[in-house]
């Protein structure tokens, strides 16, 4: 789960970071009385759980209180990468002399976590490992031990010389360490961290994705979710406790298991269409959950068939048959279903749903071509 | 022969009471498994489809000397459950929970290393060696004994491969599921070292999707180590980046794990790798013939081989490969306080 920046410079500063100040508003008028209240220049920045928030225009320098009124004019409302701005934060702004990087994440090949650092701060961290990786310098975290004083220390030396600023250096390390594991995160960042003319060292982004596996034991972390961050359809879905993931084409799938279903919408691709959804229902038979998915999908006006791909396995093909008859008598769809079952049980799953008009597939190859076939118009 | 699971594996249940614990324990019963024991911290003393179950694991150990554990607790108590299954030495533990904390399974990773456990998941469906025994959830009626490993991170999407493997007439050795998790215990090399040394693995069917690099690490591993033909199927082209898809493992972040790129390494070392799942068996079966493992195109019925035939078509491996997947495999049966 992804939060925004003013969330999680609010986190970082409760594990002692040092961040300048600022604040999460909704409109320009807001936006010119905060910068009058710091009575100095401000940054005003999207919120937005994407990156790139720069490059776009969506974080602006701004001198005067008119300036920033101005910028966030401009900004709210503003698209970027198909998201629209509807909150920015304004802070305080800071004099640069130097940008790092400093991250932590998983790395899963050494199933550590790794502290990762970079002289070349302030851009894209990903195109500097593609492009000069030896900029960049990661240290092994034990999960056992934790971010230990020395790896800390070493990682700052790859950023700074002087012992003072790898001091204030090293100690955010270590806190942006606490926070990653106490917020149960998959990912804290700070890019860039920037040293000052006075030369402080002060976290002027902040980054933090919490481990979603992990929210049940951190209740507040849920009130922190953007609902506007995420689809109707997707909330939906997770409300529902399904896998849904929303994708540009017409074939709507339901499908029982994440590989199987990301096999289902390969296989629509190979026949030469496009899927419109990721959509693991996983190992239930319960109607319910397929009268949710149903719905979820036929709210998408570009879907023109439905294909129902199930493997029986531990469920039954017939109890998976009776639940998707119970969906269909309940929902009544209009987009053309094809329903493919194989496994457990599947000959009566094939009567069962013969009985009411379905012909039932064999294969998933022949299920995908039948789904592309009837999406389209003859 | 098999790998990880057969006759003799004796498994304790951890979990037992709960609905899946229950309900599983009862299938792996009627597959044949020898499910000695169960545990549910306050129901000591009940039994459970005619199995004991304990409060602890260290009495179900002590009075039933299991040497598998299958674990079926919810998320919070499952990394609990691991560590307290490594601290009774059990070899084999096979974690079926899904949505277990990544830093919960970082820190049984660590703890893990060194020790004589070998952890199998989590968010996995488990291990079946046809016809000798199944630990976890996989339905084990698709499954057909024969020359086949198969290993996964997937559930329904290995059952639909074993599926058509089945009805192709190839038969399988083991097949496992390594779980769907980032962070999981036994990973696609691990399981291709065993089936190297598997006497009745003829070839591996290797199932990966996007997300992470073990695939890539395992397509070195075949290039280095491997003489038995592998075939490979990668599901999540369609995938779009940064988003996870069902499996909390499943997702391409920061332009890598791609199933390009997954793709690009098993041809780089001359694995096939099938466009649609349907492909896979005729793709086995090729290789299989090619390097003279077994002859293609044989019935169901002629391919349980007797031990005598097995022995005839077993493969020569080269000895450097050979003496290599050994070194892989000891190293974490043997108990060592290397660090």
């Amino acid at each position: 789960m992804k939060i925004h920046e003013y969330q999680a410079r609010q986190l970082f500063s409760e594990y002692g970071i040092p961040v300048p100040r600022g604040q999460m508003v909704t409109s320009p008028e807001e936006v010119r009385k905060v910068a009058e209240t710091y009575g100095r220049a401000v940054m005003v920045k999207a919120q937005v759980h994407v990156g790139g928030r720069g490059k776009a225009g969506g974080i602006k320098f701004a001198p005067t209180p008119a300036e920033a009124f101005k910028h966030a004019s401009k900004i709210l409302g503003m698209d970027i990468k198909g998201l629209t701005v509807k909150k920015v934060l304004v802070s305080e702004a800071a004099d640069i002399e130097t940008e790092a990087y400093v991250g932590i994440t998983i790395d899963r090949a050494s199933r550590r976590p790794v502290l990762i650092v970079s002289a070349a701060g302030g851009i894209d961290i990903e195109e500097v490992a593609r492009k000069t990786p030896e900029k960049i310098v990661r240290v092994s975290i034990d999960p056992l031990l934790g971010l230990l004083p020395y790896q800390a220390r070493e990682a700052a030396f790859a950023l700074y010389r002087n012992i003072d600023t790898v001091r204030q250096a090293s100690k955010i390390l270590v806190q942006l360490w606490e926070c990653f594991v106490k917020e149960d995160c998959s990912l804290a960042e700070i890019n860039p961290l920037i040293t000052n003319p006075a030369g402080e060292v002060w976290a002027i982004d902040a980054k933090i994705n919490f481990d979603d596996g992990a929210l049940y034991r951190h209740p507040n972390a849920e009130s922190m979710r953007d609902p506007e961050a995420e689809d109707e359809s997707e909330r939906e879905a997770r409300q529902a406790g399904l896998s849904f993931v929303n994708l540009d084409g017409s074939i709507g799938c339901i499908v029982n298991g994440a590989g199987l279903a990301m096999a289902t919408m390969d296989l629509v691709k190979y026949y030469g269409a496009q899927p419109a959804n990721f959509l693991d229902i996983g190992g239930s038979s319960n109607p319910d959950k397929v009268v949710t998915a149903m719905k979820i999908i036929l709210r998408n006006p570009h879907v023109k068939a439905i294909l129902i791909n199930i493997f029986g396995g531990i469920t039954r093909g017939d109890d998976v048959a009776r639940g998707l008859v119970t969906a269909m008598q309940r929902m009544k769809p209009k987009v053309p279903l094809v329903i493919r079952i194989t496994g457990t049980n599947e000959d009566l799953a094939r009567d069962i749903l013969e009985e009411v008009g379905l012909k039932a597939a064999s294969s998933m190859s022949e299920a995908v071509q039948r789904a592309i076939a009837v999406s389209r118009p003859s | 022969m098999s790998i990880l699971v057969d006759k003799k594996t004796r498994v304790v249940v951890q979990g037992i009471t709960g609905r899946d614990g229950s309900f599983h324990t009862q299938q792996m019963l009627e597959y044949g498994t020898r499910v000695v024991a169960g545990v549910t911290p306050g129901k000591s003393g009940e039994t459970l489809h005619g199995v004991p179950v304990f409060n602890t694991l260290a009495e179900a150990c002590k009075a039933t000397d299991p040497n598998t554990s299958v674990i079926y607790v919810p998320p919070p108590f499952a990394a609990d459950a691991i560590f307290e299954a490594a601290e009774a030495e059990l070899e084999l533990v096979v974690c079926i929970t899904e949505g277990i904390p990544t830093s919960d399974m970082l820190r049984v990773s660590r703890y893990l290393e060194g020790k004589r456990t070998r952890l199998l998941g989590p968010n996995c469906p488990g291990v079946i060696s046809p016809g000798l025994c199944k630990v976890g959830i996989l339905p084990g009626h698709i499954h057909k004994p024969g020359h086949i490993g198969v290993v996964s991170r997937s559930g329904t999407l290995t059952y639909e491969v074993v599926y058509q493997l089945s009805n192709a007439g190839l038969g399988q050795s083991t097949c496992i599921g390594i779980g769907g998790d980032p962070v999981i215990g036994t990973n696609f090399i691990d399981c291709l070292a065993l089936f190297e040394k598997d006497k009745d693995t003829h070839g591996v069917v290797l199932i990966g999707e996007i997300g992470g690099t073990d695939e890539e690490q395992a397509a070195e591993f075949i290039r280095s180590h491997m003489t038995k033909p592998v075939v490979a199927f990668i599901a999540g082209r369609t995938a779009p980046p940064g988003k996870r898809m069902g499996h909390a493992g499943a997702i391409i972040s920061g332009g890598t794990g791609t199933a390009e790129e997954k793709i690009a390494a098993f041809k780089a070392v001359k694995v096939p790798v099938a466009e649609v799942p349907a492909d896979i068996p005729g793709l086995i079966r090729k290789r299989l013939s090619t390097s003279g493992k077994i002859s293609s195109g044989r019935p169901p019925a002629a391919r349980r081989s007797t031990p005598a035939a097995r022995r005839k078509i077993r493969p020569k491996a080269a000895p450097r490969a050979r003496a290599a997947s050994r070194r892989t495999t000891t190293s974490r049966k043997k108990k060592t306080t290397k660090r």
